[in-house]
């Protein structure tokens, strides 16, 4: 799982001294120039930024009321238009629900314990700055530089029921056997056992890096006070680390929604469908069954999913503060 | 005095402790998969498979890698990567060039040029991969590096970094410039682009893990050996049961190993860049 990028404090527009700095310069015989100069700029990455960031959502909506598919791409008059029947099959879609409802139990499982892990590991490593500590740091950073597909090789092979080490551990245990990836619930938990693997580094640095900022004058002065550690902790600690908090929170939820690379390299979304994320089923449906509007109608779907939780969570946390 | 002093030292030892021991074991449990797969690629088939199994081999063999340049085309798929990297990294400069643009040049459809970059922050690749894969195929770009590059070549965020850097820069150092008769693009290379190293170097690292580390374009743009990359080439190679699982760890590590000794490295830009962007 990734975090999508989010713009801390992403503010459009320009301050208004700017403004004001134009107006004194109105005169200038240079102005003109820099402005086209300024468009030279930033037309290469402006191009590319609409052709393969706006464009594309433009398209999906616009192809999500087409029964667009591999045919359709070779024979473009063949295409038709059939209104919003790709939503309303999507709607009456068990495989879509099922997709749904597996996307979601990530998020209502993955985002608590996501947060609540890289909380415990950034509270840890904030402890000490020495170089084990640094050590540490790195190791639990490892898993968020390095390619899922090339991890995905080990983690199969860690999972494997005859000569994997998952089960030689169990077996040391005392305890039974599990058939990780093929069996659909214990298949479930072990994709998403990697993909919290793969967030916690990123997600403790982030909150480490707030946690580091936490002025240590006022843990004194709480601790002059009387409160103990675990006062100290809830009372000063938390909410001087609140906004990373919700960072963090907002990332990984997106994340969570997203979910794709995990269950693609190590489960295929099987085993019958178990691990089929959202964006799996959409992969699925658009480039191994070439249903390119249905597909693209459960993008929009997704898309507005996205965005709705996005504004939700906005919207509670500035009730918050 | 001193005694309730020493009390509370041992106390906070013992915390360390507490605090250490499980920071160290889920530390391991990190690292693990890859001490494990370097493990697995230097052993022989037979011991690989093994049970139970043993963490070093009993005998070193280097057999999976030779496979993987001869038998197999993982030289091809480097070079793809290496390409895809390099391409990347002209991205980065686009990106670079329109942060400056946005930041030191003003008009009101610049602003709204700039509005449209960060809306587009926010919508995931998922969303968008059926309606890319469509644009690029139409364009005639499949099965192409380029193709294969164009549709991350520039970060929304990126430019959005890059214009919160360079917005910093004072207005009469490039006026003084301009006035000694330089050209724009001369101004750009010559003084914002050398006070931007700080936010250069951190956004290149992230370009260079994240070009050499792209999966998804590369697997959907791609039709043919041609353009395969590492990461579709050892995806490919691990939905094969029958292959040798050392020639898969073998291309794992290919894979991962590069990427972390520059980690190792630069460890210090590479974590401040994700932790300012939020991204893998």
């Amino acid at each position: 799982m990734q975090n999508p990028p989010v713009p801390v404090g992403a503010k459009a527009g320009q301050p208004r001294h700017l403004s004001r700095r134009r107006s004194v310069r109105a005169g200038s015989r240079r102005q003109p120039t820099s402005r086209w100069a300024g468009w030279g700029f930033a037309l290469p990455a402006l191009v590319l930024v609409a052709v393969f960031g706006l464009m594309p959502i433009l398209v999906a909506a616009a192809v999500s009321f087409t029964d667009l598919d591999i045919g359709g791409l070779a024979h473009p008059e063949t295409i038709r238009l059939v209104g919003a029947e790709n939503y309303l099959t999507l709607a009456a879609d068990p495989e879509f629900w099922s997709a749904f409802a597996l996307t979601a139990g990530y998020v209502v499982v993955g985002v608590p314990l996501i947060t609540v892990l890289a909380l415990a590991v950034a509270t840890g490593l904030n402890r000490n700055g020495g170089r084990f500590y640094r050590l540490l740091r790195t190791l639990y950073f490892l898993p968020a530089v390095t390619a899922l597909v090339a991890i995905s090789v080990i983690w199969k092979y860690m999972f494997n029921g005859q000569f994997g080490l998952f089960n030689w551990l169990l077996d040391l245990a005392g305890l039974p056997a599990v058939n990780w990836l093929s069996d659909p619930t214990s298949a479930q938990i072990a994709v998403g056992m990697v993909a919290v693997w793969r967030a916690i580094g990123l997600n403790s640095i982030i909150l480490l890096a707030a946690l580091q900022g936490v002025p240590d004058d006022q843990l004194e002065a709480a601790a002059l006070d009387g409160a103990g550690p675990v006062r100290r902790y809830l009372h000063v600690v938390l909410p001087q680390i609140r906004f990373a908090l919700g960072f963090v929170v907002m990332t990984t939820l997106i994340g969570w929604l997203q979910f794709f690379d995990e269950p693609f390299v190590l489960t295929d979304g099987g085993p019958v469908g178990a691990t089929t994320s959202l964006s799996l089923f959409l992969f699925k449906r658009g480039f191994r069954l070439n249903e390119f509007g249905y597909a693209s109608a459960g993008s929009i779907v997704l898309l507005v999913t996205i965005a709705a939780v996005t504004l939700i969570q906005l919207r509670l946390r500035r009730a918050n503060d | 005095m001193t005694s309730t002093r020493s009390r509370r030292k041992a106390r906070e030892r013992v915390g360390t402790v507490l605090i250490a021991v499980p920071l160290t074991l889920g530390a391991l449990i990190c690292a693990l998969p890859f001490v494990w797969m370097v493990a697995n690629s230097v052993k022989t088939r037979a011991e690989a498979v093994s049970y139970p199994p043993q963490l070093l081999p009993s005998q070193w063999t280097f057999a999976a890698y030779v496979k993987l340049f001869t038998e197999l085309d993982f030289l091809h798929y480097t070079l793809n990567t290496v390409a895809l990297v390099a391409l990347g990294l002209v991205g980065l400069l686009l990106t670079a060039m329109a942060g400056y643009g946005f930041a030191k040049f003003k008009g009101r459809a610049l602003g709204w040029g700039f509005f449209a970059v960060l809306m587009t922050m926010m919508i995931p690749a998922q969303v968008t991969m059926i309606p890319t894969y469509l644009v690029v195929n139409a364009a005639g770009l499949t099965n192409n590096l380029v193709g294969i590059a164009l549709p991350t070549l520039v970060s929304a965020f990126g430019v959005f970094l890059f214009r919160q850097f360079m917005i910093t820069i004072p207005d009469s150092l490039l006026e003084a410039a301009r006035i000694d008769g330089a050209s724009e693009l001369r101004i750009f290379f010559a003084i914002a682009l050398p006070i931007s190293r700080p936010i250069l170097i951190v956004q290149g690292l992230l370009t260079v893990i994240a070009s050499w580390n792209s999966f998804l374009w590369p697997l959907i743009l791609s039709s043919s050996q041609r353009t395969y990359t590492l990461s579709v080439g050892l995806s490919l190679l691990n939905k094969q049961i029958t292959t040798d699982p050392t020639v898969q760890m073998a291309g794992a590590a290919l894979m991962t190993l590069p990427i972390i000794v520059l980690f190792f490295l630069a460890q210090r830009h590479i974590v401040a860049g994700f932790t300012m962007s939020g991204i893998k």
